[in-house]
């Protein structure tokens, strides 16, 4: 489990991560979503103790990251990409960081082995392909076995039969009863892996709630009706709260009346409806409406931010 | 790719996962064997110290001392270990290089995510260079001493073991070697940046002296031996220069001085983010 409380980390006068709460449960896959530049990677090296926060604190199996005696056992981390020396060998990288935590060859052998990598594991972690960096990446983060996973981008640089094999693995270690924690800029790939969701941007919490919801939430409201006299039926539609927008091929997208009411509407003024759906938002559309003012809004000195 | 579960079945009990600094010793010397950048310097390093050494009482055995003053500061233990300077570049940019390549990589994350107490990487780095070091340079400087001398015995000229302070001298080059990697470490440490260290590495080793030279000659003889560099090659002249400290007590001093700046690199370690 991650808790969150009141996180904020500034660097000089710019607020990388802003007042941050929220709670990482364990037995299913949250996804951590934000444009970039949002913080994401700020927060999660607030939750792994490589930077202090400004304010607040952030927990992991309830005790600060920098507190635990038995790191590798208790938190799994893929950080950014490239946090290796290109120089080494994958094998001696693995080995090296093993070691801390008293992990034998055996068990290095097995990671290896378990993310893919048997063949090319001698060579030099720089000759890497990203894709290949990324699998030494979530190699390291099995090493000790933990029970809370925490992923920085786990989808970069993969291959489609990659983002597959994260995305099994993932839910699997999640059906153990694991924490999992990934951040994702790839928001459709989040629909089929993320059970649940905290969306931020610049800094601030925009969303803690479930894939569907989320969904759910953003897409309302939007409704597609096509008719055989589109422009009675959207002299009758439109009002304050109604935008009525000509969709082409004679439909209109209307948006503030559930599919009931424009129904109604048309039933009164004796128009017939040739289709009448609503529109599900994709996780895509929903994260652009979600975090569209947390884009706008940033000025370009904040670009760092997502170190 | 197999079962998962399988794979991920815990294998060690609670005590055994625990991070002390015995095992993070045992991660660093991994990373240390397995450094390429750390072999070649330790190989440029013995092949100064011996290859220079030999080389220079090779050049010198031509052209022996004549006169009587030329003969009174005729220093043969010198001579033979005359490598000793050049190698110390190799090896304080060795030590520089074990932490700033980390933070050039971004080695030190993922380093510092397995051991959030982050102190015992730094020790176990220092600990490594320091038993490492005698382990190599102590033959390197044994050796160049015996093949040496046996190049200048041909014109009587060399020395043995058994004088007065040879074999301090000759033990005491391979011990101001390590030293200087720890400097070289310690100010990488501190400064997370190669170029900055390396630099600053050789500000103090040859600059500080430079600067000093600057003052008035009264000041500039008071203060000079107690600069790292002449306080710390006192323990590899036989002869020590009577304006110097004592061997012991200067290699002292360069080992504090060296103290120093890893404190301070290890108070900085526990503030800064990484």
């Amino acid at each position: 489990m991650i808790e969150v409380q009141g996180l904020t980390k500034r660097y000089g006068d710019k607020v990388a991560v802003d007042d941050l709460s929220f709670t990482v449960q364990p037995g299913r896959v949250t996804g951590f979503l934000g444009p970039n530049g949002a913080g994401k990677s700020t927060t999660m090296r607030l939750i792994l103790g490589l930077d202090a926060p400004t304010r607040g604190s952030a927990t992991v199996n309830g005790k600060p990251y920098r507190q635990q005696v038995a790191p590798l056992h208790e938190v799994g981390a893929l950080l950014e990409a490239r946090s290796v020396h290109p120089g080494r060998s994958a094998y001696h990288h693995l080995l090296a960081i093993a070691q801390t935590g008293g992990i034998g060859r055996r068990r290095v052998d097995e990671v290896v082995h378990l993310v893919g990598l048997r063949e090319v594991v001698r060579r030099r972690a720089g000759r890497f392909s990203l894709g290949m960096g990324q699998r030494l990446g979530i190699a390291t983060a099995l090493l000790g076995d933990p029970r809370t996973v925490l992923l920085d981008e786990p989808l970069n640089g993969l291959d489609t039969e990659g983002i597959r094999w994260v995305r099994s693995l993932l839910r699997d270690l999640a059906t153990e009863g694991r924490t999992v924690f990934v951040s994702s800029h790839l928001m459709n790939e989040m629909a089929l892996t993320a059970q649940h969701l905290i969306v931020i941007g610049r800094g601030r919490l925009l969303a803690d709630t479930g894939v569907a919801d989320f969904v759910a939430r953003a897409g309302s409201g939007v409704v597609r009706v096509r008719s055989t006299d589109p422009d009675a039926l959207a002299a009758r539609l439109r009002s304050p709260t109604v935008a009525v927008s000509p969709a082409g091929d004679g439909a209109l997208t209307v948006s503030g009346l559930s599919t009931d009411q424009v129904g109604r509407v048309a039933g009164e003024a004796g128009i017939t409806l040739l289709e009448l759906t609503a529109q599900q938002a994709s996780l895509e559309e929903a994260f652009m409406t979600a975090t569209r003012d947390a884009v706008e809004f940033r000025a370009p000195t904040t670009m760092g931010a997502d170190r | 790719m197999t079962n998962l579960t399988q794979l991920l079945a815990p294998t060690s009990s609670d005590d055994t996962r625990r991070v002390t600094q015995a095992k993070v010793v045992r991660s660093e010397w991994t990373k240390f064997r397995t450094q390429p950048s750390a072999g070649w310097s330790l190989l440029t390093a013995v092949a100064l110290i011996v290859g220079f050494g030999v080389l220079y009482s090779l050049v010198r055995v031509t052209r022996p001392p004549r006169s009587p003053a030329d003969m009174a500061s005729f220093d043969p233990t010198a001579i033979g270990l005359a490598g000793v300077q050049l190698a110390q570049i190799a090896v304080g940019v060795l030590g520089v290089l074990l932490v700033t390549s980390e933070y050039a990589t971004g080695m030190i994350r993922t380093s510092m995510v397995a051991v959030p107490r982050r102190l015992p990487v730094l020790w176990a780095k220092a600990i490594v260079l320091t038993l490492t070091g005698p382990l190599l340079f102590v033959p390197a400087t044994f050796a160049t001493f015996v093949v040496s001398q046996s190049v200048l015995s041909r014109e009587q000229l060399g020395t043995s073991l058994n004088h007065p302070g040879v074999a301090r001298a000759v033990l005491g080059s391979a011990l101001y070697l390590t030293a200087v990697g720890l400097l070289g470490l310690s100010l990488g440490a501190l400064l997370r940046n190669t170029a900055g260290a390396i630099a600053s590495l050789f500000g103090v080793l040859f600059g500080l002296q430079i600067v000093v030279g600057f003052l008035p000659a009264s000041v500039a003889d008071s203060i000079s031996r107690y600069l790292p560099t002449p306080a710390g090659v006192a323990v590899t002249n036989v002869r020590p220069d009577p304006a110097s400290l004592g061997p012991w007590t200067g290699f002292g001093l360069f080992c504090l001085y060296t103290a120093i700046v890893l404190g301070l690199a290890a108070w900085l370690l526990r503030r800064r983010d990484v």
